[in-house]
Protein backbone atom coordinates (compact mmCIF):
# COMPACT_ATOMS: atom_id res chain seq x y z
CA UNK A 1 0.00 0.00 0.00
CA UNK A 2 1.16 3.52 -0.78
CA UNK A 3 -0.31 6.89 0.07
CA UNK A 4 -0.87 8.55 -3.30
CA UNK A 5 -1.50 12.30 -3.36
CA UNK A 6 -2.43 14.51 -6.27
CA UNK A 7 -4.56 17.54 -7.06
CA UNK A 8 -7.88 16.56 -8.61
CA UNK A 9 -10.07 19.31 -10.04
CA UNK A 10 -8.15 21.87 -8.01
CA UNK A 11 -8.57 20.06 -4.70
CA UNK A 12 -5.86 18.12 -2.88
CA UNK A 13 -6.64 14.40 -2.82
CA UNK A 14 -4.91 11.60 -0.98
CA UNK A 15 -5.65 7.91 -0.50
CA UNK A 16 -3.83 4.83 0.78
CA UNK A 17 -4.08 2.43 -2.15
CA UNK A 18 -2.53 -0.78 -3.43
CA UNK A 19 0.42 -0.12 -5.75
CA UNK A 20 -1.41 -1.81 -8.62
CA UNK A 21 -4.35 0.62 -8.43
CA UNK A 22 -5.16 2.18 -11.77
CA UNK A 23 -5.71 5.92 -11.94
CA UNK A 24 -9.32 5.37 -13.06
CA UNK A 25 -10.01 3.21 -10.00
CA UNK A 26 -8.39 5.77 -7.74
CA UNK A 27 -10.67 8.44 -9.23
CA UNK A 28 -13.87 6.37 -9.18
CA UNK A 29 -13.53 4.11 -6.16
CA UNK A 30 -11.45 6.20 -3.78
CA UNK A 31 -12.50 9.73 -4.68
CA UNK A 32 -16.01 8.67 -5.76
CA UNK A 33 -15.81 10.79 -8.90
CA UNK A 34 -17.77 8.46 -11.15
CA UNK A 35 -18.08 10.71 -14.19
CA UNK A 36 -14.92 9.10 -15.59
CA UNK A 37 -16.06 5.77 -16.99
CA UNK A 38 -14.51 2.37 -17.59
CA UNK A 39 -15.62 1.08 -20.96
CA UNK A 40 -13.28 -1.46 -22.53
CA UNK A 41 -10.53 -1.46 -19.88
CA UNK A 42 -8.10 -2.25 -22.72
CA UNK A 43 -6.97 1.27 -23.74
CA UNK A 44 -9.18 1.31 -26.84
CA UNK A 45 -12.42 3.13 -26.12
CA UNK A 46 -11.36 6.39 -24.45
CA UNK A 47 -14.27 6.79 -22.07
CA UNK A 48 -11.75 6.93 -19.18
CA UNK A 49 -9.84 9.93 -20.60
CA UNK A 50 -8.80 12.51 -18.01
CA UNK A 51 -6.17 15.25 -18.14
CA UNK A 52 -2.92 14.70 -16.24
CA UNK A 53 -0.81 17.85 -16.07
CA UNK A 54 -2.89 19.24 -18.92
CA UNK A 55 -2.60 16.24 -21.26
CA UNK A 56 -5.31 13.75 -22.18
CA UNK A 57 -4.47 10.24 -20.98
CA UNK A 58 -6.36 6.99 -20.66
CA UNK A 59 -6.76 6.62 -16.90
CA UNK A 60 -7.33 2.87 -17.26
CA UNK A 61 -3.77 2.59 -18.60
CA UNK A 62 -1.89 4.53 -15.97
CA UNK A 63 -1.16 3.62 -12.37
CA UNK A 64 -2.44 6.01 -9.73
CA UNK A 65 1.04 5.98 -8.18
CA UNK A 66 2.46 7.31 -11.46
CA UNK A 67 0.22 10.39 -11.06
CA UNK A 68 1.70 11.22 -7.64
CA UNK A 69 1.94 15.01 -7.38
CA UNK A 70 0.12 15.59 -10.68
CA UNK A 71 -2.68 18.01 -11.52
CA UNK A 72 -5.59 15.87 -12.66
CA UNK A 73 -8.78 17.16 -14.26
CA UNK A 74 -11.82 14.93 -14.68
CA UNK A 75 -15.17 15.63 -16.33
CA UNK A 76 -16.43 16.90 -12.96
CA UNK A 77 -13.78 19.63 -13.05
CA UNK A 78 -14.33 21.24 -16.44
CA UNK A 79 -17.43 23.34 -15.67
CA UNK A 80 -16.68 26.60 -13.92
CA UNK A 81 -19.99 27.84 -12.51
CA UNK A 82 -21.51 27.28 -15.94
CA UNK A 83 -21.01 24.54 -18.49
CA UNK A 84 -17.68 24.45 -20.32
CA UNK A 85 -18.05 25.49 -24.01
CA UNK A 86 -17.34 21.86 -24.97
CA UNK A 87 -20.17 20.61 -22.73
CA UNK A 88 -22.53 23.25 -24.05
CA UNK A 89 -21.64 22.35 -27.64
CA UNK A 90 -22.45 18.67 -27.05
CA UNK A 91 -25.81 19.82 -25.67
CA UNK A 92 -26.48 22.23 -28.57
CA UNK A 93 -25.57 19.70 -31.26
CA UNK A 94 -27.13 16.57 -29.77
CA UNK A 95 -23.60 15.18 -29.53
CA UNK A 96 -24.62 12.28 -27.33
CA UNK A 97 -27.25 9.60 -27.16
CA UNK A 98 -26.68 7.12 -24.32
CA UNK A 99 -23.95 9.36 -22.91
CA UNK A 100 -21.55 6.63 -21.80
CA UNK A 101 -18.66 7.79 -23.98
CA UNK A 102 -19.40 11.50 -23.47
CA UNK A 103 -17.03 12.24 -20.54
CA UNK A 104 -14.12 10.86 -22.56
CA UNK A 105 -15.28 12.62 -25.73
CA UNK A 106 -15.41 15.95 -23.90
CA UNK A 107 -12.01 15.48 -22.25
CA UNK A 108 -10.44 14.47 -25.58
CA UNK A 109 -12.27 17.33 -27.33
CA UNK A 110 -10.92 19.93 -24.91
CA UNK A 111 -7.42 18.45 -25.20
CA UNK A 112 -7.40 18.54 -29.01
CA UNK A 113 -8.71 22.11 -29.17
CA UNK A 114 -6.08 23.24 -26.66
CA UNK A 115 -3.26 21.53 -28.57
CA UNK A 116 -4.30 22.84 -31.98
CA UNK A 117 -4.74 26.38 -30.66
CA UNK A 118 -1.33 26.28 -28.95
CA UNK A 119 0.29 25.10 -32.18
CA UNK A 120 -1.64 27.58 -34.33
CA UNK A 121 -3.10 24.74 -36.42
CA UNK A 122 -6.58 24.62 -37.86
CA UNK A 123 -8.81 21.94 -36.31
CA UNK A 124 -10.95 21.12 -39.33
CA UNK A 125 -13.39 18.24 -39.65
CA UNK A 126 -10.78 15.79 -40.94
CA UNK A 127 -8.46 16.68 -38.06
CA UNK A 128 -11.24 16.21 -35.50
CA UNK A 129 -12.06 12.78 -36.91
CA UNK A 130 -8.38 11.77 -36.86
CA UNK A 131 -7.98 13.08 -33.31
CA UNK A 132 -10.99 11.04 -32.16
CA UNK A 133 -9.26 7.80 -33.13
CA UNK A 134 -8.97 6.77 -29.47
CA UNK A 135 -12.59 7.46 -28.51
CA UNK A 136 -15.33 5.04 -29.47
CA UNK A 137 -19.05 5.89 -29.60
CA UNK A 138 -21.53 3.12 -30.32
CA UNK A 139 -24.63 5.34 -30.69
CA UNK A 140 -24.14 8.50 -32.66
CA UNK A 141 -22.10 7.62 -35.73
CA UNK A 142 -19.83 10.50 -34.67
CA UNK A 143 -21.35 13.20 -36.92
CA UNK A 144 -22.82 15.26 -34.10
CA UNK A 145 -19.76 14.70 -31.90
CA UNK A 146 -17.60 16.18 -34.67
CA UNK A 147 -20.03 19.11 -35.03
CA UNK A 148 -19.96 19.67 -31.27
CA UNK A 149 -16.17 19.80 -31.11
CA UNK A 150 -16.04 22.11 -34.14
CA UNK A 151 -18.49 24.49 -32.44
CA UNK A 152 -16.55 24.45 -29.17
CA UNK A 153 -13.29 25.02 -31.04
CA UNK A 154 -14.73 28.26 -32.42
CA UNK A 155 -15.77 29.38 -28.92
CA UNK A 156 -12.82 28.31 -26.78
CA UNK B 1 -3.60 -7.36 -12.44
CA UNK B 2 -1.51 -9.14 -9.81
CA UNK B 3 -0.13 -7.31 -6.79
CA UNK B 4 3.11 -5.47 -7.29
CA UNK B 5 5.46 -3.00 -5.67
CA UNK B 6 5.80 0.37 -7.40
CA UNK B 7 9.01 2.40 -7.34
CA UNK B 8 9.67 5.76 -8.96
CA UNK B 9 13.16 6.51 -10.29
CA UNK B 10 14.39 10.07 -10.72
CA UNK B 11 17.31 9.08 -12.97
CA UNK B 12 18.71 6.13 -14.93
CA UNK B 13 21.23 4.94 -12.35
CA UNK B 14 18.62 5.02 -9.60
CA UNK B 15 16.31 3.01 -11.84
CA UNK B 16 18.97 0.33 -12.38
CA UNK B 17 19.69 0.20 -8.65
CA UNK B 18 16.00 -0.07 -7.73
CA UNK B 19 15.41 -2.87 -10.24
CA UNK B 20 18.44 -4.86 -9.05
CA UNK B 21 16.84 -5.16 -5.62
CA UNK B 22 13.64 -6.75 -6.91
CA UNK B 23 12.63 -10.36 -7.35
CA UNK B 24 11.17 -10.13 -10.87
CA UNK B 25 10.92 -6.42 -11.57
CA UNK B 26 10.38 -4.61 -14.84
CA UNK B 27 10.96 -1.07 -15.97
CA UNK B 28 7.75 0.90 -16.57
CA UNK B 29 7.92 3.76 -19.08
CA UNK B 30 4.61 4.99 -20.53
CA UNK B 31 2.98 1.66 -19.78
CA UNK B 32 0.80 1.71 -22.89
CA UNK B 33 1.74 -1.88 -23.70
CA UNK B 34 2.94 -3.19 -20.33
CA UNK B 35 -0.13 -2.19 -18.30
CA UNK B 36 -2.61 -3.83 -20.73
CA UNK B 37 -0.37 -6.94 -20.72
CA UNK B 38 -0.42 -6.95 -16.91
CA UNK B 39 -4.21 -6.61 -16.81
CA UNK B 40 -4.56 -9.78 -18.85
CA UNK B 41 -1.82 -11.35 -16.69
CA UNK B 42 0.34 -12.01 -19.73
CA UNK B 43 2.92 -10.14 -17.66
CA UNK B 44 3.07 -10.26 -13.88
CA UNK B 45 6.19 -8.52 -12.62
CA UNK B 46 6.77 -8.44 -8.86
CA UNK B 47 7.86 -4.81 -9.05
CA UNK B 48 7.64 -1.88 -11.44
CA UNK B 49 10.37 0.74 -11.58
CA UNK B 50 8.82 3.81 -13.18
CA UNK B 51 11.35 5.60 -15.40
CA UNK B 52 8.86 7.97 -17.04
CA UNK B 53 9.95 10.81 -14.75
CA UNK B 54 13.70 10.17 -14.98
CA UNK B 55 15.10 13.55 -16.01
CA UNK B 56 18.17 12.15 -17.78
CA UNK B 57 16.00 9.91 -19.99
CA UNK B 58 13.86 12.70 -21.38
CA UNK B 59 14.21 15.24 -24.15
CA UNK B 60 15.34 15.66 -27.73
CA UNK B 61 18.72 17.09 -28.77
CA UNK B 62 19.49 18.14 -32.32
CA UNK B 63 23.05 19.17 -33.19
CA UNK B 64 23.50 19.73 -36.91
CA UNK B 65 22.11 16.51 -38.34
CA UNK B 66 22.85 14.44 -35.22
CA UNK B 67 19.72 13.57 -33.27
CA UNK B 68 19.48 12.14 -29.75
CA UNK B 69 16.11 11.23 -28.28
CA UNK B 70 15.88 10.30 -24.60
CA UNK B 71 14.30 6.89 -24.04
CA UNK B 72 11.43 8.25 -21.91
CA UNK B 73 10.46 10.86 -24.52
CA UNK B 74 6.82 10.42 -25.49
CA UNK B 75 5.46 9.95 -29.00
CA UNK B 76 3.62 13.29 -28.65
CA UNK B 77 6.91 15.03 -27.82
CA UNK B 78 8.65 13.48 -30.84
CA UNK B 79 5.71 14.43 -33.08
CA UNK B 80 5.60 18.05 -31.91
CA UNK B 81 9.32 18.88 -31.69
CA UNK B 82 10.04 21.71 -34.13
CA UNK B 83 13.82 21.33 -34.10
CA UNK B 84 13.56 17.62 -34.88
CA UNK B 85 11.00 18.31 -37.61
CA UNK B 86 13.51 20.74 -39.12
CA UNK B 87 16.04 17.97 -39.80
CA UNK B 88 13.96 14.76 -39.83
CA UNK B 89 10.24 15.38 -40.43
CA UNK B 90 9.66 11.70 -41.26
CA UNK B 91 10.12 10.50 -37.68
CA UNK B 92 7.81 13.28 -36.39
CA UNK B 93 5.11 12.26 -38.88
CA UNK B 94 5.53 8.61 -37.93
CA UNK B 95 5.23 9.35 -34.20
CA UNK B 96 2.12 11.47 -34.86
CA UNK B 97 0.33 8.36 -36.13
CA UNK B 98 1.17 5.89 -33.36
CA UNK B 99 -1.91 4.77 -31.42
CA UNK B 100 -4.17 7.70 -30.55
CA UNK B 101 -3.59 11.10 -28.90
CA UNK B 102 -3.95 9.84 -25.31
CA UNK B 103 -1.61 6.91 -25.98
CA UNK B 104 0.92 9.28 -27.56
CA UNK B 105 0.91 11.41 -24.39
CA UNK B 106 2.19 8.43 -22.37
CA UNK B 107 3.90 5.97 -24.71
CA UNK B 108 7.67 6.36 -25.13
CA UNK B 109 10.25 5.63 -27.81
CA UNK B 110 12.37 3.57 -25.41
CA UNK B 111 9.40 1.48 -24.34
CA UNK B 112 8.36 0.82 -27.93
CA UNK B 113 11.87 -0.16 -29.01
CA UNK B 114 12.48 -2.37 -25.95
CA UNK B 115 9.15 -4.18 -26.42
CA UNK B 116 9.78 -4.80 -30.15
CA UNK B 117 6.16 -5.60 -30.95
CA UNK B 118 6.17 -6.96 -34.53
CA UNK B 119 3.50 -4.38 -35.43
CA UNK B 120 5.08 -1.39 -33.67
CA UNK B 121 6.14 1.57 -35.82
CA UNK B 122 9.44 2.57 -34.23
CA UNK B 123 11.45 -0.57 -35.09
CA UNK B 124 11.06 0.19 -38.82
CA UNK B 125 12.30 3.74 -38.25
CA UNK B 126 15.26 2.57 -36.16
CA UNK B 127 16.39 0.20 -38.93
CA UNK B 128 15.94 2.71 -41.75
CA UNK B 129 17.61 5.54 -39.84
CA UNK B 130 20.56 3.29 -38.88
CA UNK B 131 19.90 4.26 -35.29
CA UNK B 132 22.07 3.41 -32.31
CA UNK B 133 20.26 2.24 -29.19
CA UNK B 134 22.18 3.45 -26.15
CA UNK B 135 21.76 1.65 -22.83
CA UNK B 136 23.20 2.15 -19.35
CA UNK B 137 26.12 -0.09 -20.30
CA UNK B 138 26.66 -0.02 -24.10
CA UNK B 139 25.60 1.06 -27.57
CA UNK B 140 23.78 -1.36 -29.86
CA UNK B 141 23.27 -0.84 -33.61
CA UNK B 142 19.64 -1.19 -34.68
CA UNK B 143 20.69 -3.96 -37.10
CA UNK B 144 21.88 -6.03 -34.10
CA UNK B 145 19.15 -4.90 -31.72
CA UNK B 146 15.91 -6.35 -33.15
CA UNK B 147 16.31 -10.11 -32.77
CA UNK B 148 12.78 -11.48 -33.28
CA UNK B 149 9.16 -11.14 -32.20
CA UNK B 150 9.18 -9.23 -28.90
CA UNK B 151 12.87 -10.12 -28.63
CA UNK B 152 15.85 -7.74 -28.57
CA UNK B 153 19.58 -7.82 -27.86
CA UNK B 154 18.95 -6.22 -24.46
CA UNK B 155 20.09 -8.20 -21.43
CA UNK B 156 17.59 -8.74 -18.64
CA UNK B 157 17.32 -5.52 -16.65
CA UNK B 158 19.32 -3.49 -19.23
CA UNK B 159 17.78 -0.03 -19.50
CA UNK B 160 17.72 1.96 -22.75
CA UNK B 161 18.79 5.54 -22.11
CA UNK B 162 18.55 7.14 -25.56
CA UNK B 163 18.28 6.65 -29.30
CA UNK B 164 20.76 8.33 -31.64
CA UNK B 165 20.84 8.70 -35.41
CA UNK B 166 21.96 10.98 -38.22
CA UNK B 167 19.04 12.68 -39.94
CA UNK B 168 18.78 11.45 -43.54
CA UNK B 169 18.63 13.78 -46.54
CA UNK B 170 15.15 12.43 -47.27
CA UNK B 171 12.80 9.99 -45.59
CA UNK B 172 9.18 8.97 -45.16
CA UNK B 173 7.04 6.35 -43.48
CA UNK B 174 3.97 4.76 -45.03
CA UNK B 175 1.67 2.62 -42.92
CA UNK B 176 -1.30 0.42 -43.68
CA UNK B 177 -3.10 0.18 -40.34
CA UNK B 178 -5.31 -2.72 -39.38
CA UNK B 179 -8.79 -1.21 -39.72
CA UNK B 180 -9.79 -2.29 -36.20
CA UNK B 181 -6.68 -2.18 -34.02
CA UNK B 182 -4.88 0.52 -36.05
CA UNK B 183 -1.62 -1.35 -35.52
CA UNK B 184 0.52 -1.62 -38.65
CA UNK B 185 -0.43 -4.50 -40.94
CA UNK B 186 2.63 -3.21 -42.71
CA UNK B 187 4.67 -0.06 -42.24
CA UNK B 188 7.66 0.89 -44.37
CA UNK B 189 10.20 3.54 -43.42
CA UNK B 190 12.51 4.68 -46.21
CA UNK B 191 15.56 6.84 -45.51
CA UNK B 192 18.04 8.21 -48.04
CA UNK B 193 21.23 8.82 -46.10
CA UNK B 194 24.85 9.56 -46.90
CA UNK B 195 25.72 5.83 -47.21
CA UNK B 196 22.75 4.99 -49.38
CA UNK B 197 19.11 4.08 -49.01
CA UNK B 198 17.87 2.02 -46.07
CA UNK B 199 14.41 0.50 -45.80
CA UNK B 200 12.80 -0.70 -42.55
CA UNK B 201 9.64 -2.83 -42.59
CA UNK B 202 7.37 -3.49 -39.62
CA UNK B 203 4.11 -5.37 -39.14
CA UNK B 204 4.75 -7.81 -41.97
CA UNK B 205 7.84 -9.93 -41.28
CA UNK B 206 7.44 -13.33 -39.59
CA UNK B 207 10.51 -12.53 -37.48
CA UNK B 208 9.57 -8.91 -36.78
CA UNK B 209 11.01 -5.75 -38.29
CA UNK B 210 13.48 -6.29 -41.13
CA UNK B 211 15.36 -4.63 -44.02
CA UNK B 212 14.57 -5.91 -47.53
CA UNK B 213 17.99 -5.93 -49.21
CA UNK B 214 16.62 -6.03 -52.78
CA UNK B 215 14.55 -2.92 -52.18
CA UNK B 216 17.55 -1.02 -50.83
CA UNK B 217 19.77 -2.04 -53.77
CA UNK B 218 17.13 -0.97 -56.30
CA UNK B 219 16.59 2.38 -54.57
CA UNK B 220 20.35 2.97 -54.38
CA UNK B 221 20.33 2.77 -58.18
CA UNK B 222 17.39 5.11 -58.60
CA UNK B 223 15.43 6.69 -55.75
CA UNK B 224 11.97 6.45 -57.25
CA UNK B 225 8.88 4.32 -56.70
CA UNK B 226 9.34 2.98 -60.25
CA UNK B 227 12.68 1.46 -59.26
CA UNK B 228 10.75 -1.04 -57.13
CA UNK B 229 8.76 -2.44 -60.07
CA UNK B 230 8.99 -6.22 -60.16
CA UNK B 231 10.72 -6.51 -56.78
CA UNK B 232 8.96 -8.13 -53.84
CA UNK B 233 9.65 -9.86 -50.55
CA UNK B 234 9.01 -13.60 -50.14
CA UNK B 235 5.46 -14.36 -49.00
CA UNK B 236 6.66 -17.34 -46.94
CA UNK B 237 8.83 -15.02 -44.85
CA UNK B 238 5.85 -12.82 -43.93
CA UNK B 239 3.41 -13.07 -41.03
CA UNK B 240 0.29 -14.99 -41.90
CA UNK B 241 -2.74 -14.67 -39.62
CA UNK B 242 -6.47 -13.91 -39.56
CA UNK B 243 -5.75 -10.30 -40.57
CA UNK B 244 -3.93 -11.20 -43.74
CA UNK B 245 -1.87 -14.03 -45.18
CA UNK B 246 1.74 -13.92 -46.30
CA UNK B 247 0.94 -13.16 -49.95
CA UNK B 248 -1.25 -10.23 -48.90
CA UNK B 249 1.39 -8.86 -46.57
CA UNK B 250 4.18 -9.29 -49.14
CA UNK B 251 2.15 -7.17 -51.54
CA UNK B 252 1.57 -4.58 -48.81
CA UNK B 253 5.34 -4.28 -48.32
CA UNK B 254 5.77 -3.37 -52.01
CA UNK B 255 2.86 -0.93 -52.00
CA UNK B 256 3.87 0.80 -48.75
CA UNK B 257 7.49 1.00 -49.91
CA UNK B 258 6.40 2.73 -53.14
CA UNK B 259 4.23 5.15 -51.19
CA UNK B 260 7.05 5.95 -48.78
CA UNK B 261 9.53 6.54 -51.61
CA UNK B 262 7.03 8.74 -53.45
CA UNK B 263 6.46 10.77 -50.28
CA UNK B 264 10.19 11.10 -49.63
CA UNK B 265 11.30 12.06 -53.12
Amino acid sequence: MTIVSMTVNGTAASADVEDRTLLVDYIREHLRLTGTHVGCDTSQCGTCVVHVDGKAVKSCTMLAAAAEGAEVTTIEGVANGELHPMQRAFNDNHGLQCGFCTPGMIMSGIDMVNRYKAAGRELDEAAIRHELEGNICRCTGYHNIVKSIAQAASEM
Amino acid sequence: MHSLNYHKASNASEAARLLSGTEDGKFLAGGQTLIPAMKTRLAAPSDLVDVSGAADLRGIKVSGREVTIGAATTHAEVAANGELRGVCPSICDMAANIGDPAVRHRGTIGGSVANNDPAADYPAAMLALKATIKTVSREIAADEFFVGLFETALDDDELITSIGFTAPAAGAYAKFPNPASRYAMCGVFVAKGDDGVRVGVTGAGADGAFRPADFEAALDGEFSAKALDGISVKAEEMLSDIHGDGVYRANLVSVMARRAVAAAS
